[in-house]
């Protein structure tokens, strides 16, 4: 809990709820006949309407991405070592808006709202999105906050796909597209794991096909489980050594079937406290999403081809044990980009933590980052925090 | 603007599509997307000079040479440049074969190792050649294939690549008349343009 907040916070921040009675036709086929989107935005928007940045979530983010929402809070928004006054995502120059997708449950319309048709719960009955609705209703929500171009479009890991499909989608409404450890399409691998986490939630008897709320529990062990073996891939095997080791809980073997092993024990409590924190069906949801992505396909799986369309700059950034989203999967983003003719930038940064470090302020993947967007801000002609600039050169000098 | 590359410039059609590798800071591809509206990309392996290269908003691909440019289509660009790298590749021959494989032009400039403050280092104090413009010693210096002009043209002749610019400067001098004279004894930095 913090006592003030750090010169570098953004503070308190209040969500807003924004609602849309525009009915948004789905790549399903399905509509969603109305919706609301739950945001969180820092800093001011400038009278030009110029200095926009769109944070898009990963898996399980939402739309509080710094700051606090009270004096009691134990930690701050996901990805506060990234947004703030005088961090890369420099709030005293950016206006940054972060929302919660659709399908999401921490208060944007989604399996936990109630269907207007039936008068109850979505539950399971809530349409499956894809990376491309959720831009489209991010498209609507810049229209309502009168952006008509964002500076930047982030989003690292299945947020980054959001970021590439708004460069493909609205060519004209981005300047810049970040994409962090991410890629533009799963694996075999990547959607076998996810298609182990979905069965263990599906499986899980507390799971009711999805109706769980009707008879009042949760499937708590799938969650877990799911959010288990989702943690085990976000690390690499050197961070997990280095994080636990071999380290016993009590000192010896129990020669019982407990937790022995700390890191046994520490997954237990993140997938317990993520159980409890976390709707089943919106998991379930934002897997699919994920597994669905290939922009491609719409150019009989040539890339080089679908990203013709594509106006802005792009930066691209991997992590060296990143085996989730593998420096591969960016490369081969950017060898598109290259040959299709966009302007991209690459770095390829050097860490132990898997796909976790893209939320990890990482002194190099900072300086990279933090100076692209010094850039991004010089072409705007907003104010340089020189500050900044020499806080970041001593960084990567260390 | 260091010689080679102040040379070189000249040698670059506007509107054309450049990869550079090893592009150091980027001054090149800088004043080239300035000057001459390239679409450029630069390939490097060092954080410092990536970050310049993203100050300036010069394309750069953090990506090792010596892994090769497989990843890029045959004759994809117009022009394939790499300045003073060539010494300091695995194996400059099979570099150079995918330079020419992926540009449709190339120009490669190094420092010539037969130059004769370097060969007077070697012949008559019995050491290896340091000097300003080559500052590092044997045991740590990333210059691990160092050659003559005559060297490079004999790799060049051997491969059928033809070479169709060829100029010598001396770091100071650029190409004074007297470097032009002999080459291989006063030409510092070699800048060839060559194609298959």
């Amino acid at each position: 809990m913090p006592e003030k907040f750090a010169a570098d916070s953004v503070g308190l921040a209040t969500p807003q709820t924004l609602q849309f009675d525009e009915p948004l036709q789905l790549r399903s086929g399905r509509t969603l006949p109305q919706y609301q989107l739950v945001i969180e935005t820092y800093g001011e928007l400038n009278a030009e309407r110029s200095n926009a940045v769109l944070i898009c979530h990963a898996l399980s983010g939402h739309h509080h991405v710094a700051g606090y929402h009270s004096m009691d809070d134990d930690k701050p928004g996901w990805w506060d070592s990234a947004v703030g006054p005088g961090k890369v995502i420099d709030t005293n120059r950016f206006f940054v808006v972060g929302l919660n997708n659709l399908g999401g449950c921490h208060g944007s319309t989604g399996p936990q709202s109630i269907n207007p048709e039936t008068g109850t719960e979505y539950g399971p009955d809530f349409p499956l999105l894809t990376v491309r609705d959720w831009v489209k209703s991010q498209a609507r929500l810049a229209d309502r906050l009168g952006i008509e171009t964002w500076a930047a479009v982030v989003g690292g890991s299945l947020g980054g796909m959001q970021a590439l499909r708004w460069s493909i989608d609205y060519p004209h409404r981005l300047r810049h597209c970040l994409m962090i450890a991410s890629a533009s399409k799963l694996t075999a691998q990547n959607i076998a794991f996810n298609e182990v986490a979905r069965q263990a939630i599906s499986k899980d008897p507390e799971f009711h096909g999805g109706r769980y709320k009707e008879h009042n529990t949760i499937p708590k062990h799938g969650l877990m489980l799911a959010r288990m073996l989702g943690h085990i891939t976000y690390l690499s095997d050197d961070a997990m050594r280095e994080k636990f080791g071999r380290e016993l809980r009590s000192g010896e073997l129990s020669y019982k079937y407990d937790a022995d092993f700390e890191v046994e024990s520490y997954l237990r409590y993140q997938g317990e406290s993520f159980s409890e924190a976390f709707d089943a069906n919106s998991y379930l949801l934002m897997t699919k999403a994920l597994d669905y992505f290939d922009p491609s396909v719409d150019f009989d799986g040539d890339l080089v081809a679908t990203l013709e369309a594509a106006q802005c700059r792009f930066l691209l950034v991997s992590f060296t044990t990143d085996w989730r989203f593998a420096p591969e999967r960016s490369r081969e983003v950017v060898d598109a980009l290259v040959a299709a003719g966009k302007n991209v930038s690459y770095a390829e940064i050097e860490s132990a933590h898997g796909h976790d470090a893209f939320l990890i302020p990482i002194p190099r993947y900072m300086a990279v980052f933090g100076r692209y967007m010094n850039r991004v801000a010089a072409e705007l002609g907003l104010a340089i925090d020189t500050a900044i600039g020499s806080a970041m050169a001593k960084q990567e000098r260390s | 603007m260091r010689a080679d590359l102040d040379i070189i410039k000249e040698w670059i059609k506007p509107r054309s599509r450049v990869l550079d590798l090893g592009c150091g800071d980027g001054e090149l591809l800088h004043f080239l997307q300035q000057n001459k509206q390239v679409q450029g990309y630069g390939m490097e392996i060092n954080a410092g000079d990536i970050s310049t290269c993203i100050d300036k908003g010069v394309n750069v691909i953090e990506q090792d040479l010596d892994q090769g440019l497989t990843n890029f289509q045959d004759k994809s660009f117009d022009m394939v440049i790499m300045t003073q790298a060539l010494q300091a590749v695995e194996r400059p021959d099979q570099v150079l074969d995918e330079m020419l494989r992926v540009g449709k032009e190339t120009i490669v400039t190094f420092p010539n190792f037969g130059h004769w403050r370097a060969r007077f280092y070697l012949a008559l104090k019995g050491e290896m050649p340091v000097s300003k413009f080559l500052p590092y010693t044997w045991y740590n210096t990333p210059n691990i294939h160092f050659c003559t002009f005559k060297d490079f043209e004999a790799l060049c002749r051997q491969k059928n690549i033809h070479i169709a610019r060829r100029t010598v400067v001396n770091s100071k001098h650029r190409d004074h008349w007297i470097t032009a004279l002999w080459p291989n004894m006063l030409g510092e930095i070699a800048i060839y343009h060559v194609t298959t």
